[in-house]
């Protein structure tokens, strides 16, 4: 190297957080340790998964917890081509917004679907459970189309 | 199929942050980073303040015109100021209590930062003189920690008056 050329070297941040997550989102991730996905109702009625601590129209507590299904419904998306290294998955997938059967409102999460010809709105899909789950989003590897689609 | 129905509920999940950044030395810095294998210190001079600054920039931040000419700095000088760090972190390297200072190199305008070894935390004090404890010349390299440390010379202090604009 010439005494000219100009010195470039990694440089690494990292912050090793641990975040406390309080009753309502604790129990919404020991329901996905355990393989259960659980939303909480608010004062219209409405299931929204994943839980609020408060209520979007009252402001009050909520504590009324609901198991909803481990399938529903694509309601927006966007295909990844070329995934980084901190995404969950190493091939092209889509972040989609996924409303749960039983949830009235949508959970962000991964679609494995192989190919973006594969994705539709409105398409079904289901959770992909993580073999060894710890209580964290990530317990759920993704969701992908539902068979017969 | 989770094996933990049993154990608490969830209270903690790990939330880390991390940034990855390519750092681009520059002209200036680069050839200061490779003067530290030969075991020197390299700075450069403001043509209109005359300041010296280590490590260089390539300019001056208060004229704003560039600085070209290089002179060599002492490898010794003066505690300006310090902390002694006693809060364990991640990563953390050195055994605490252990003391990061800003020394005034003789010769510099601004103070370099590194550690103060070879004395006890609570005997580091403003105005303490300190020489800089190189690693051998084969473990040297492009980086700051070809100096191990900093450690006491065992000269008088440095008069206030001498590192005052300093602080």
């Amino acid at each position: 190297m010439a005494d000219t050329d100009v010195l470039v070297a990694p440089n690494i941040l990292e912050y090793p957080y641990t975040r406390t997550v309080g009753p309502v989102l604790g129990r919404f991730m020991t329901g996905l340790r355990d393989g259960r996905i659980e939303g909480i109702r608010a004062s219209d009625g409405r299931v929204l998964v994943p839980p609020a601590e408060y209520d979007p129209v009252t402001s009050e507590s909520l504590d009324q917890f609901v198991e909803v299904g481990q399938a529903g419904v694509v309601t927006t998306w966007a295909w990844v081509t070329e995934p980084r290294p901190p995404h969950p998955l190493e091939r092209p997938f889509a972040w989609a917004l996924i409303r749960l059967d039983g949830a009235d409102t949508a959970l962000l999460h991964v679609v494995d679907a192989g190919d973006e010809s594969k994705m539709a709105t409105r398409m079904r899909v289901r959770v992909r459970w993580r073999d060894h789950r710890v209580g964290e989003i990530q317990d759920i590897a993704c969701f992908v189309p539902e068979e017969g689609q | 199929m989770s094996d933990t129905d049993t154990v608490e509920p969830v209270r903690s999940i790990r939330a880390p942050a991390r940034l990855e950044y390519r750092f681009t030395a520059g002209a200036a810095q680069s050839r200061f980073l490779r003067h530290l294998v030969e075991g020197k210190i390299l700075a450069q001079r403001c043509p209109q303040c005359g300041k010296v600054y280590v490590s260089p920039r390539g300019a001056c931040a208060a004229d704003g015109v560039a600085t070209r000419e290089e002179v060599e700095v002492a490898d010794r000088g003066t505690v300006t100021t310090f902390c002694v760090v006693n809060v364990k972190f991640a990563q953390q390297v050195l055994t605490i209590p252990y003391v990061s200072a800003t020394i005034l190199l003789d010769g510099a305008d601004i103070g370099l930062m590194h550690l103060i070894q070879e004395v006890e935390a609570d005997q580091v004090h403003m105005g303490m003189r300190v020489e800089a404890v190189w690693s051998p010349p084969e473990e040297r390299g492009p980086t700051l920690e070809s100096i191990r440390y900093f450690r006491p010379t065992g000269e008088p202090d440095a008069a206030y008056e001498s590192y005052r604009e300093y602080v």
